[in-house]
């Protein structure tokens, strides 16, 4: 495994490196600086040495899949808690982990409370989940969140990392890849493993218009960025045997070129346009009390309510919450229309979204000729039952 | 390849290189079924529409501090139109990366030649991408660009805060928070849609720039000459099979009373994952 690379030609051998080494893995002898077994690829020589004379990466076709096994999972953490998308990697690295008995690892990086943080994977079926805590890890930086996995990756050589692709996994994944010379997927959408541990992973491409299904055959470990509310959840396990490793964080391990001036928790409203899931009220929500009880259903869904043309001219809307030709054109995830008669005005504004759902009791109204789920009732019924459903989930 | 090819801060004019790409226009794809690799030369191209947000931002600093904007990129000659009208929107300079040789690049051996076509560029203070490619859609190559250069990099930049000689402050929209970073240079970002508004060529920029040359790269220009770091042979992704994405849903009726319906309309869209 070659990881460390010395520029014979630019090394002066001022010895350096061999003076700031943490672990004690550089020695000169009579061909100059050599690595040994004690390193742990933390990178500190590549940016110690004055002479820019080392770099890290090892060989393509340098590896041996036997020496590469389970799976690793990146903890991203989110506002001091752990990201959900975490525990749909855990759930889906599981199921794969089952077929070729593979143990479920994670690394999570971060400032203090990331070991208390570390504790609540173990519940979710984590074996060991390796902990990297230090104030200095206070706040994202791509390069020295990148030395501490890849501390981690360099000691215990997974055959797959598992990242969750949201900006922050998507800045951080491929500086890893990179590193360890190897393949990096996406954004995956479907992810499986074949008897000799090659994951099969599925991703779309050309803006969804194709899907693309890729495999990393040669080299290790495999690298995917999977996409939140993808996967299933990993259920909870009655008795938990995972244990918690907290690891060595040394001063350099922290050190970085980015600084963080600022960091704010984003509060801002989403705008109509931005939102993923909307409720939509129309006319046949007959007042005001009426509208509140859509607005239940919204806010219990996570989304926002908005208005068809009419309930605006009728001041029970407002115009930034409209929907149609005259106000504003959405694509959201989710779409629920009650009592929406689907006047053309209206729904080539909202077609485009990926899941319609009408609820209407007129069978012959123009909604359903674009809705994808149709209920046929009578909204009073339903709304106020759906809300109750959503609610108790959430409460699960 | 390391941080010492790129320039640093005593050299008076700030350098930036562009990373643009080409890509088609449509959405109709080819695919090379022995390889599995895509076939970019059929059809109409256009300029990866992110990248015009990248080489405005580079436009916009060159402005305030003065020095170069160089746009790289890699592909097939025919890239050299895309160059041209970054010329006519201003770049100072053009370099394709060109070659058989780096056909059927992934991310990583993208990123390489990339990274090699910025030292033989002379290196850079600061390196500009979009946020992600319109075909590709990985949004990866940016920061893997910066791992190879050994430099830090900020993805999701959503504005500029502040930019000297010395250093640039950068927005970063991160999902739940915003987030301001500091990097001395060089460094790279990559920048987020709608941060600004890439200007409209120049018919005076077309005319004066007509003779400008756009400088191609050969494998053999580039300083690491290790074949397998480049294109197909250099890529440990590899595309098994490329397949036209599930039918859109069809149109269901929910049966029952109103309680049974909600009951089957939240089965379907926890199922669905959408709550």
């Amino acid at each position: 495994m070659e990881f460390i690379k010395f520029d014979a030609q630019k090394c002066t051998l001022c010895g350096k490196c061999i003076e700031k080494c943490p672990f004690g893995a550089l020695d000169m002898d009579g061909s100059g600086i050599v690595v040994n077994e004690k390193c742990r690829m933390c990178g500190l020589c590549v940016r110690q040495c004055p002479e820019k004379a080392i770099c890290f990466e090892q060989k393509a076709k340098a590896f041996n899949k036997e020496e590469w096994r389970d799976f690793l999972i990146y903890v991203e953490q989110e506002r001091g808690d752990i990201h959900p998308v975490v525990y749909e990697l855990i759930g889906e690295a599981r199921k794969m982990a089952a077929k070729v008995a593979y143990k479920v690892n994670c690394v999570i990086v971060g400032g203090p409370g990331t070991a208390e943080n570390a504790q609540k994977l173990l519940t979710y079926g984590a074996d060991k989940v390796y902990v990297y805590e230090d104030e200095g890890f206070e706040g994202f930086r791509a390069d020295c969140y990148a030395d501490a996995v890849a501390d981690c990756i360099a000691a215990i050589k997974p055959s797959s990392v598992l990242i969750g692709a949201t900006s922050l996994g998507r800045s951080l994944a491929p500086r890893l890849a990179t590193r360890f010379h190897t393949g990096l997927t996406a954004d995956c959408t479907t992810l499986d493993i074949k008897s000799n541990t090659d994951m099969v992973q599925i991703r779309p491409a050309f803006g969804g218009n194709i899907m693309a299904q890729i495999a990393i055959t040669k080299s290790r470990p495999q690298f995917a960025t999977v996409r939140y509310r993808v996967m299933d959840k990993a259920a909870k396990v009655e008795n938990p045997i995972g244990e918690v490793v907290i690891c060595d964080v040394n001063e350099k391990m922290t050190q970085s070129g980015i600084e963080i001036l600022e960091s704010k928790v984003i509060e801002k409203q989403k705008s109509l346009e931005e939102e993923d899931i909307l409720v939509v009220a129309g006319r046949g929500v007959r007042n005001e009390k009426d509208v509140e009880m859509c607005r239940r259903l919204a806010e219990a869904l996570g989304g926002q309510l908005a208005f068809t043309r009419p309930m605006v001219e009728n001041g029970i809307g407002d115009q930034a919450h409209q929907i149609g030709l005259s106000g504003r054109t959405v694509r959201p995830k989710l779409i629920i229309t009650c009592g929406v008669s689907g006047a053309i005005q209206f729904t080539s504004c909202m077609k485009g979204a990926e899941c319609i759902v009408a609820i209407n009791n007129d069978p012959n109204a123009q909604i359903f000729g674009v809705a994808h789920y149709c209920i046929v009732d009578d909204l009073y019924q339903v709304v106020p039952y759906l809300t109750e459903l959503v609610k108790n989930r959430k409460e699960d | 390849m390391s941080a010492c090819c790129l320039r640093r801060k005593e050299v008076q004019n700030m350098k930036i290189i562009v990373c643009m790409k080409q890509v088609p226009a449509g959405t109709k794809v080819d695919i090379d079924p022995e390889t599995g690799a895509m076939k970019r030369l059929s059809g109409a191209t256009r300029t990866n529409p992110y990248d015009l947000f990248a080489l405005e931002t580079a436009l916009q600093i060159r402005e305030k501090l003065g020095g170069t904007v160089t746009v790289l990129t890699m592909g097939p000659v025919q890239a050299e139109e895309m160059v041209k009208d970054a010329f006519t929107m201003g770049a100072d300079e053009g370099i394709i990366l060109s070659d058989k040789k780096f056909a059927g690049a992934d991310v990583l051996a993208t990123s390489y030649a990339l990274s090699q076509g910025v030292t033989v560029a002379g290196g850079a203070d600061l390196i500009i991408c979009g946020r992600q490619t319109t075909d590709g859609d990985t949004a990866q190559v940016g920061p893997a660009i910066a791992e190879h250069l050994h430099i830090p990099h900020a993805a999701w930049v959503s504005g500029i805060v502040d930019v000297t000689e010395d250093a640039i402050s950068v927005r970063q929209d991160l999902a739940s928070v915003t987030q301001v970073s500091k990097m001395q240079y060089p460094c790279l970002i990559t920048v987020d849609k709608d941060m600004c508004v890439p200007r409209l060529p120049s018919y005076i920029l077309k005319k004066a720039t007509k003779e400008k040359q756009v400088r191609i790269l050969t494998f053999n220009d580039m300083p690491d000459q290790d074949l397998s770091r480049y294109g197909l042979i250099g890529s440990p992704t590899a595309v098994e099979r490329m397949f036209a994405p599930p039918e859109v849903q069809k149109q269901v009726y929910l049966e029952g009373s109103a309680e049974e319906k909600a009951d089957a309309l939240f089965e379907i869209l926890t199922g669905k994952k959408i709550i």
